[in-house]
């Protein structure tokens, strides 16, 4: 037990030391760059954040007058030490996608006493609006209203809707949920069966073969993230209900994975909305041209069409491979 | 009279109580809607006469949990604990599955020589557990959290992507159907394996061996057994059943997500274990017990999407079930309905050595 305690503390030691160590990865010799500081969660978070950190990377470079440090973590109390760090190494600028809303506020207002710019991107956190300088983000309630609107834009003789949802309580979840549920209220559209499978493909797949157990029929399915989608049109196919472009069953999903898009493509789903995960470039420009058009900017997120979408788009807009 | 015997029997033994369970569901959904259990015969997209209902749906959904079980079930008897890293290798094993399916051009061999990779690597992270368990006498709870932390952020890193798809046909043989066979192929091979461990503890004395490690270490090795290589081979058979369910899970959606891939599925796991009658500090055990509680957990589950149980009460639902289960099949309650059926009928009251 003893010698458990041990490891215990040397393993409490050492990943202290590591986080310490990954926080003060920046270079020395500054010269006239621009010193930033980034706080983000982990790219293996998804392939969303994947993106997200790889487009950091892409436009904070040296080359384009950036000195930058990064610190991942999906623990809000790790953030806010990385920041602390942050201030007292003295950067310009601080970006920061926040793993909680909550908690931020004495940072930030240290930040803005020590005249470091906060820009928040990805996520909003619960703050006075004047701690930070702009945030740039997603607006999950917009994405859910442009996928229903296109929705009932197929003019579809009737609406019967799986409604496969992600993790509760979830940005993601509650904005994408919002705007379909104001349907199944308004009666538009029938619910056949509302069910969370928290992101996850299998279960996912095992809703809906739930649904088609029971014999109970539906013609659409509205899945919160392209995984979830793969996951439904698995149980369609082994049940064999056709899915697709003038087919039985319309296929959505979210979060434009190149690999959905293809699906969208061949025509095997209809619909996927993009979540943008491009935001360096808003916050480049803000910066270098200081000019800042309003608090809070909300990136552009198209949806897409089987019927319109082009392999251009996929190189464009889909994400990982 | 020799069949009130066999019942007698059948009401002392392990079993009882998980069969008992599996009775309560079924019989919860013949009264609710009997054609829950109806089974049709359907083309499947890909032109193959198929059976599907939620039988069907039960049976082949439970196979990664029966794999896990049965490992669990090794694991628990010889090192008195549990490994709760069993889906953080899980998603190793089916990220390197991945990773070797995406290097080569999809045929049968690959895919064989994908299960072999995974299977060594998942082997190997066993044997990082049981090392930690057998030689440093680590709790194997504790010893497995490393791995339950850091096991999804390697199998990210392991293809360098979230999400990497990998399509082919030959996948969908093992995740779903083989054309011309109208039984899902997870159930198939559940049924393989089932007998290959049966046999193997039928036959040889590894079962013998692993209770009696987890009945009494000291006496295990007085009698010529080796105790640390009884502990490092339980999770041998470990990394065996993780990289099979893995590649399971993988071939039903042709992707891995390695933060959402057999997610919560150690807890599921170890409950089997536990509705199945077995000890969860060690010893003796009834692999037949843990399966039986791995697919009346599937049965929850499904039963539960049937009556479309609103997302947020779901797992409340599933609670208050598995409490039940737990609570009567506890020694305390058990001992209890023993005294209580003897007083009723009028027995003198007898002693359990149940306990």
């Amino acid at each position: 037990m003893k010698s458990l305690k041990k490891l215990l503390v040397l393993v409490v030691a050492a990943s202290l030391l590591f986080g310490l160590a990954s926080c003060k990865k920046s270079s020395g010799s500054s010269g006239d760059l621009i010193k930033v500081g980034i706080i983000n969660n982990p790219p293996s978070e998804s392939g969303y954040r994947a993106a997200n950190v790889a487009d950091f990377e892409k436009v904070f470079t040296k080359e384009n007058g950036y000195d930058v440090s990064t610190f991942y973590s999906l623990k809000n109390d790790e953030q806010l030490n990385a920041a602390s760090q942050f201030i007292t190494d003295g950067v310009d600028y601080i970006f920061l996608s926040a793993a909680a809303t909550d908690g931020w506020a004495s940072v930030l207002s240290r930040a803005k006493e020590a005249g470091i710019k906060v820009f928040l991107f990805d996520r909003m956190l619960n703050a006075d609006p004047d701690l930070y300088e702009a945030a740039v983000v997603s607006d999950m309630a917009n994405q859910g209203d442009t996928a229903v609107k296109w929705l009932k834009a197929q003019n579809l003789p009737e609406y019967k809707v799986i409604h496969i949802q992600g993790a509760m309580g979830s940005d993601a979840q509650i904005g994408r949920t919002a705007a379909l549920d104001k349907e199944f209220a308004a009666g538009t559209m029938k619910m056949v069966v509302q069910q969370t499978a928290t992101w996850d493909e299998a279960e996912a797949k095992k809703i809906v073969e739930s649904v088609i157990n029971s014999g109970e029929k539906f013609n659409v399915i509205y899945a919160e993230n392209d995984g979830m989608a793969k996951g439904a049109v698995a149980a369609l196919d082994d049940a064999g209900i056709t899915h697709g472009v003038d087919k039985d069953v319309v296929v959505m999903g979210f979060d434009c994975n190149k690999w959905a898009l293809r699906e969208l493509l061949a025509g095997n789903w209809n619909y996927d909305g993009q979540c943008s995960p491009f935001q360096a470039s808003v916050i480049d420009e803000m910066i270098k041209t200081g000019n800042i058009p309003s608090k809070k900017v909300i990136s552009e997120e198209k949806g897409f069409d089987a019927k319109t979408i082009s392999q251009n788009d996929i190189d464009t807009y889909g994400l990982g491979d | 009279m020799l069949k009130s015997l066999n019942i007698r029997k059948l009401s002392h033994s392990q079993l009882a109580i998980p069969l008992f369970a599996l009775f309560l569901v079924i019989a919860f959904n013949v009264f609710r809607d009997i054609s829950f259990f109806s089974i049709n015969v359907i083309t499947n997209n890909y032109g193959n006469t198929v059976l599907s209902g939620n039988l069907i749906s039960i049976i082949n959904g439970a196979s990664e949990l029966v794999l896990l079980a049965i490992a669990m079930t090794l694991v628990t008897s010889a090192t008195k604990g549990q490994d709760i890293s069993v889906g953080a290798a899980a998603a190793i094993a089916g990220s390197v599955f991945v990773r070797v399916l995406r290097g080569n051009e999809i045929t049968m061999p690959v895919i064989f020589l994908a299960l072999a990779t995974a299977c060594i690597v998942a082997i190997l992270f066993g044997l990082f557990n049981g090392t930690l368990v057998a030689f440093f006498d680590i709790q194997p709870m504790i010893a497995s959290l490393i791995l339950f932390t850091a096991g999804r952020p390697i199998a990210y890193w392991i293809n360098g992507g979230a999400t990497p798809n990998v399509d082919s046909p030959l996948l969908s043989y093992i995740g779903s159907f083989i054309p011309g066979i109208p039984i899902p192929s997870p159930i198939l091979i559940i049924i393989v394996f089932g007998i290959l461990v049966t046999l193997a503890l039928r036959f040889t004395n590894l079962g013998l061996y692993i209770q009696s490690v987890g009945i009494n270490e000291r006496a295990a090795r007085l009698n010529g057994i080796n105790p640390v290589l009884m502990k490092l081979l339980a999770f041998m058979i470990l990394g065996v059943c993780v990289t099979i369910a893995g590649a399971i899970n993988v071939c039903r959606i042709g992707l891995i997500n390695h933060e959402t891939i057999l997610i919560d599925i150690e807890m599921d796991a170890i409950l089997a274990v536990a509705i199945g009658g077995n000890a969860l500090s060690g010893g003796k055990f009834k692999l037949a017990g843990s399966i039986i509680g791995a697919y009346i957990i599937q049965a929850l589950t499904i039963t539960l999407y049937a009556m479309k149980v609103s997302s947020t009460a779901v797992k409340a639902y599933k609670a208050v079930v598995i409490i039940a289960i737990v609570v009567i099949g506890s020694p305390v309650v058990q001992q209890h309905a023993v005294q209580l059926r003897n007083r009723l009928f009028k027995k003198p009251i007898k002693l359990t050595e149940n306990n």
